[in-house]
C-alpha cells in the first residue's frame, strides 16, 4: 500500500484532553488546528444518509412499480433483478462513492459540514475508504439484526448477549480521543470538521463613527483578546438587546463620558480601537488573554 | 469607508482577491472533478493555497479578527486536502489494480488463506459425516429458503431434475445469491475485527450448508452431478468466500498480534491490505453470479461442467499465486 506523504505528511499529535482540536501541520509547517466531528454531528450525518437511502429506495421500488404496471407485469424477472442489484449497491457503495469524491464526505457529512481524511495527513486512498465502510456491516447492521431477531428461553438471552457484545462496536466512538469507529480504525482515516465558510466583512471598516469617537489609553486598555473575541461575536450577532446590555457594561467599565451614539456604532467604535490596541501591543510581543492579564 | 487604520485592515484588503480566487477555483473543483479546472487553474492553485497559508500565519500573529482567521483556516483545510489528498477514483484505482495490487495483497494473505480453507473444509466433512449417518441433520444445517424442497425427503427424480431443469425466476434467484454472498462475504471481513473467531464460525456454517447438500444428493448417487452443478461457479464463489475469510483474520490477527508497530496502526495497515482483496472478492463474486445465471443453464454436461470448475480454479490460482514481475 503506497503511504506516499506518511513521513513528509503532517502530524496529528494534539495533547489537551477533552479538546476537539488536534494539531495537524502541513508540509509548508503550518498547524491547520482540525476539529474532530464530534459523536452527536456524526450520528445526524449518518441518520441523514438513511434517511435518504430508504428515500431512494422508496422512489426506486414506485418506479419499478410504476414500470411493471404500465407493461402489464411482463418484465417482472427484469424488473426484479434490477431492484436487487440497485438495493444492493445503494446500500453498499453509497457511503463509498461519495467519500471517494474530492469533498471526501456522503450528503449527510456535508449537510453537518463533516469530512473524512487519512489519519496520517497522507492521500486517502479508495482502499481505506472500501475499508472504513465495509466495517459497517459490524457497526451498524450486526446490532440490527440481534435486534430484529426473536427467541424464547437461552434463545433470548443469546440474543441479547449479541445485542451487548455489538453494541460495542456501535459505540466504539465514544470511547477513544478522536471518535474513531471501528471502521475508522482499521482503514486508518478519521472524520474531521471542515465547513465551508463564507468571509466575514471586517468589523472594523464600514462604520461612520470608527475613528471619530477617541478613547484613551486607559479606555483601550480595560480589556485582552479574549473579551475582543466576545465582543465581535455580539457585533457580528447584532442582537439588540444584548447590544445594549454588553455596551452599558462597557461604558460603565471604562468610564465612558463621550457623546452619545447608539449602541452598536458605540460598539463597533470601541472594537477598532480596542483591536487596535491589542495587535499593537501584539507586535511587541505582547499577546494579553484577558482582562486579568496585566502586564 | 473609513481609511484602514490597522495594519491587519491593510494586510486583509491586500490579500483578499487572492483568497477570493482560491475560494472560487476550490468551489469549480469540488463541484466535479478536477478535469474542471484548466490547465492555467491547476497550475495556479497550488501557489494560491501556499499563499493563503502564508496569510495564515500572518494572520494569527498580527491580526486579532477571529472571523478572518476562522475564515482562513477553513480555507487552507479545503485547498490542502485538494492539493495534498490526492482524490482516488475507483477507476482511477482500477488502474494497475488487477494486474499487481490485488494478487499481490491475495498472495499476501497465502496462510490466512489456508486457515479460511481448512476451516471451510472441516465444516463440509463434519457435515458430510453427520448427515450421512442420519439424514435428519440436514435440517440443522440448511434453512428452508436456501434448500427449496431439496431435503432428506425428495425422491432422486426431484433431485436429478433440480440439477438439469431451468425454473422460472432462474435469473432472479442467481441475483439474489449475488447480492446475498457479497454480503456474506462484506460481513465475514467486518466480523474480522472482533478478534477473528466470528469470522471462523461464519466459515464453518458456509462449509456445513455446501457439506449438508454434497451429502444429501450423494446418498442418492448424484454427488458428482451435484459436484458439477455446485462448482460450476462454486470455485469461483466459494474461493472469493474463503478470501473474504482470509481477509478478516488478517485484520483480527493484526488486532491482536500487532507485532513492533502500535496496535492502531497494524490493525489500518491489515485493513487497508484487507481492503484491496475485498474489492476483489466483489468483483469475483459478480463472476460468479454471471457463470451461475448463465454458464449453468447454458450448459448441461457434467463432464463440461466440470472441466470449467476445473479450468477456473486453475485459472484463479495461476492468476494469484504465479510468481511474475514486479513493476
Amino acid at each position: 500500500m503506497s503511504r506516499a506523504g506518511a513521513q513528509d505528511g503532517p502530524r496529528t499529535a494534539g495533547r489537551a484532553p477533552q479538546d476537539t482540536t488536534r494539531e495537524f501541520v502541513t508540509p509548508e509547517g503550518v498547524d491547520l488546528r482540525l476539529r474532530i466531528g464530534e459523536a452527536g454531528e456524526r450520528a445526524a450525518a449518518f441518520v441523514i444518509d438513511v434517511v435518504i437511502l430508504v428515500v431512494a429506495l422508496i422512489v426506486v421500488s414506485i418506479v419499478s412499480a410504476g414500470v411493471l404496471l404500465a407493461s402489464q407485469l411482463r418484465g417482472v424477472e427484469m424488473a426484479a433483478i434490477v431492484w436487487l442489484l440497485i438495493a444492493f449497491f445503494l446500500r453498499s457503495f453509497y457511503f463509498m462513492a461519495f467519500e471517494m469524491h474530492p469533498r471526501a464526505a456522503t450528503p449527510g457529512k456535508r449537510i453537518m459540514g463533516l469530512r473524512v481524511i487519512a489519519r496520517g495527513g497522507g492521500r486517502l486512498t479508495a482502499d481505506a475508504v472500501f475499508a472504513r465502510n465495509a466495517l459497517r456491516e459490524l457497526e451498524v447492521f450486526l446490532p440490527l439484526s440481534f435486534l430484529v431477531s426473536q427467541g424464547d428461553g437461552i434463545d433470548a438471552w443469546v440474543i441479547l448477549l449479541g445485542l451487548i457484545w455489538s453494541g460495542i462496536f456501535l459505540f466504539f466512538p465514544l470511547f477513544n480521543r478522536d471518535r474513531l469507529r471501528v471502521g475508522d480504525l482499521v482503514a486508518g482515516t478519521m472524520v474531521v470538521k471542515a465547513p465551508r465558510r463564507k468571509l466575514p466583512p471586517d468589523l472594523a471598516d464600514e462604520r461612520p463613527t470608527v475613528g471619530v469617537l477617541s478613547f484613551t489609553q486607559a479606555q483601550v486598555d480595560a480589556y485582552g483578546v479574549k473579551e475582543l473575541h466576545v465582543l465581535e461575536e455580539v457585533l457580528r450577532r447584532a442582537d439588540k438587546p444584548t447590544l445594549r446590555a454588553v455596551a452599558e457594561r462597557i461604558r460603565a467599565k471604562i468610564g465612558w463620558q463621550g457623546e452619545p451614539v447608539e449602541d452598536a456604532e458605540f460598539l463597533a467604535a470601541y472594537y477598532a480601537a480596542l483591536r487596535g490596541r491589542l495587535e499593537t501591543r501584539m507586535l511587541f510581543g505582547h499577546r494579553r488573554r484577558d482582562k486579568f492579564d496585566k502586564a | 469607508m473609513a481609511e484602514l487604520v490597522l495594519k491587519s485592515q491593510r494586510f486583509r484588503a491586500e490579500r483578499e482577491a487572492d483568497w477570493r480566487r482560491l475560494e472560487a477555483l476550490l468551489a469549480k473543483a469540488e463541484g466535479g472533478s478536477a478535469a474542471r479546472l484548466s490547465r492555467e487553474e491547476l497550475l495556479e492553485l497550488p501557489v494560491l493555497y501556499r499563499s493563503a497559508l502564508s496569510s495564515l500565519s500572518v494572520a494569527r500573529s498580527i491580526s486579532l479578527d477571529q472571523g478572518l482567521i476562522d475564515y482562513l483556516e477553513s480555507l487552507c483545510t479545503r485547498a490542502y486536502f485538494f492539493v495534498y489528498g490526492a482524490r482516488s477514483t475507483l477507476l482511477a484505482r482500477m488502474g494497475g489494480f488487477f494486474t499487481h495490487d490485488w494478487p499481490a495483497a491475495v498472495k499476501g494473505l497465502w496462510r490466512e488463506t489456508l486457515v479460511s480453507l481448512a476451516i471451510t473444509l472441516l465444516g463440509v466433512v463434519v457435515a458430510a459425516a453427520l448427515v450421512a449417518g442420519d439424514p435428519d441433520w440436514f435440517y440443522a444445517f440448511v434453512p428452508s429458503e436456501l434448500a427449496g424442497g431439496r431435503d432428506p425427503s425428495a425422491s432422486a427424480a426431484f433431485l436429478r431434475a433440480t440439477l438439469y431443469d431451468d425454473h422460472d425466476g432462474k435469473s432472479v434467484f442467481a441475483t439474489f445469491l449475488f447480492t446475498h454472498n457479497a454480503q456474506v462475504a462484506l460481513f465475514a471481513f467486518a466480523l474480522g475485527f472482533a478478534l477473528c473467531l466470528p469470522t471462523a464460525g461464519l466459515m464453518i456454517h458456509n462449509g456445513l450448508m455446501l457439506g449438508a447438500f454434497l451429502a444429501l444428493f450423494a446418498s442418492h448417487g448424484l454427488g458428482l452431478e451435484a459436484g458439477g452443478w455446485l462448482m460450476i461457479h462454486g470455485a469461483t464463489e466459494l474461493f472469493a468466500i474463503v478470501l473474504a475469510g482470509a481477509a478478516g483474520f488478517s485484520i483480527g490477527w493484526a488486532v491482536v498480534f500487532p507485532g513492533e508497530t502500535s496496535r492502531m496502526s497494524a490493525a489500518a495497515a491489515a485493513g487497508r491490505r484487507a481492503a484491496v482483496v475485498m474489492i476483489g472478492v466483489v468483483v469475483m463474486l459478480f463472476l460468479a453470479g454471471l457463470l451461475e445465471g448463465i454458464g449453468r443453464q447454458a450448459v448441461r454436461a457434467d463432464a463440461l461442467r466440470w472441466t470449467i470448475a476445473a479450468a477456473s480454479l486453475s485459472l484463479w490460482l495461476a492468476y494469484f499465486y504465479l510468481p511474475r514481475k514486479t513493476p
